[in-house]
C-alpha cells in the first residue's frame, strides 16, 4: 500500500480498522490510480461479500454467545480462521461451537496479520521478489479447501467455482468472486443425493 | 481529504458484512435451503480466491505449483506442509521451464 503513495501510517490504520487483505490490496491499486472514493467502498463491499457468507455460516456455531462477543467475533472474522473453524465443525454443523477455540484461533491470526502488516510497511522492499513469498497465499488457500472436499457436492461447488471465477475474471470490480461463490453454492446444491 | 472517507467506507461496509447474520437474535431460525447453501460456501468462496493465482498468472509454473500443492494437500492435509511443497515446486518449475 505503502509502494503505491499511501502514507504508512494511513495504511497501518486500515489494516486495523478494515483488516481484510484482498480488498486492501484492491483498494491501494484503485487509490494509486486515483479511483472515487465511493467506487473504492464499492469495490470493498464486492470483495467482501465473502464475510457475509461467513458470518450466517458461523451464527450456526455461534449465534447463542452473548451479543458483546458475537460484536468482538464479528469484527475478527477472517479467511483463515472461518476455516480453520469449519474443518473443526465439519462433520457436525449443528453443535455449540467452542468460543475458546475460536479466539484463539482468530487472536493468533490477528496479531500475525498486523505484524505481518508493520513489517512489510516497514521493511517493504527489504525482502527480495525473488523469493515469491507472496505465492504462499493462494497456497494457504489451497490447503485449506482440499480438505473440505469430501463428498461429490463439495467437489463440484468447488470445481465449479474456479471455472467460474477463471471464465468472468474480465468482470470489473472483482464480481468475478461472489460470481463464482454463486455458481459454485449451486452446484453443490444439485449435486446434492437427495 | 477523501482517504479518510474512504478508511471509513471500507470500515463500515466490511464489519457491516461481518456482523449481518452474528447479529440476528438467536430464535430467528435460518432458513433450511440457506442453511443446506451455507455447507458450500467455503469450498466455494476459498477456491474463487486461490484459482485465478494459479491458473491465470503468466506462465506455467504457479500451474504446476498449484497442481503439487493440491497433491500434497490431499495426500496429508497439512497446511504448513502444502506451502513448502507449493513454493519449492515455484521455484523448481521456474528453474526447469
Amino acid at each position: 500500500m505503502v509502494a503505491s503513495g499511501i502514507a504508512p501510517a494511513v495504511a497501518m490504520l486500515i489494516s486495523i480498522v478494515v483488516f481484510a487483505g484482498a480488498s486492501m490490496v484492491a483498494a491501494a491499486q484503485l487509490l494509486a490510480s486515483n479511483t472515487p472514493a465511493l467506487l473504492v467502498v464499492l469495490t470493498t463491499l464486492f470483495i467482501n461479500l465473502r464475510f457475509m457468507m461467513y458470518s450466517a455460516s458461523l451464527r450456526l456455531h455461534f449465534g447463542r454467545e452473548p451479543l458483546g462477543w458475537r460484536l468482538l467475533m464479528a469484527y475478527l472474522q477472517a479467511d483463515n480462521v472461518y476455516g480453520l473453524t469449519v474443518m473443526r465443525y465439519a462433520d457436525k454443523p449443528d453443535t455449540p461451537g467452542e468460543r475458546d477455540f475460536f479466539m484463539g484461533a482468530a487472536i493468533v491470526v490477528w496479531l500475525a496479520w498486523q505484524l505481518a502488516v508493520a513489517a512489510g510497511i516497514l521493511i517493504g522492499a527489504g525482502v527480495p521478489a525473488s523469493w515469491r513469498l507472496e505465492f504462499a497465499a493462494p497456497l494457504a488457500f489451497i490447503a485449506m479447501t482440499i480438505p473440505l472436499l469430501r463428498d461429490r457436492a463439495m467437489v463440484g461447488a468447488a470445481i465449479v467455482a474456479g471455472l467460474t471465477v477463471v471464465a468472468s475474471n474480465t468482470l470489473p470490480f472483482k464480481l468475478s468472486i461472489p460470481l463464482a461463490a454463486l455458481a459454485g453454492i449451486g452446484a453443490g446444491l444439485a449435486l446434492e443425493r437427495k | 481529504m477523501s482517504i479518510w472517507f474512504t478508511v471509513l467506507g471500507m470500515a463500515l461496509v466490511t464489519y457491516a458484512l461481518r456482523a449481518s447474520f452474528l447479529l440476528l437474535p438467536p430464535h430467528v431460525d435460518t432458513p433450511p435451503l440457506l442453511r443446506r447453501a451455507l455447507r458450500y460456501v467455503p469450498a466455494a468462496v476459498l477456491t474463487a480466491i486461490w484459482a485465478p493465482e494459479v491458473v491465470l498468472s503468466p506462465g506455467y509454473e504457479q500451474l504446476a505449483a498449484g497442481a503439487v500443492a493440491i497433491a500434497v494437500a490431499w495426500r496429508w492435509r497439512r497446511t504448513f506442509a502444502t506451502i513448502v511443497a507449493g513454493l519449492a515446486a515455484l521455484h523448481l518449475f521456474h528453474w526447469l521451464l
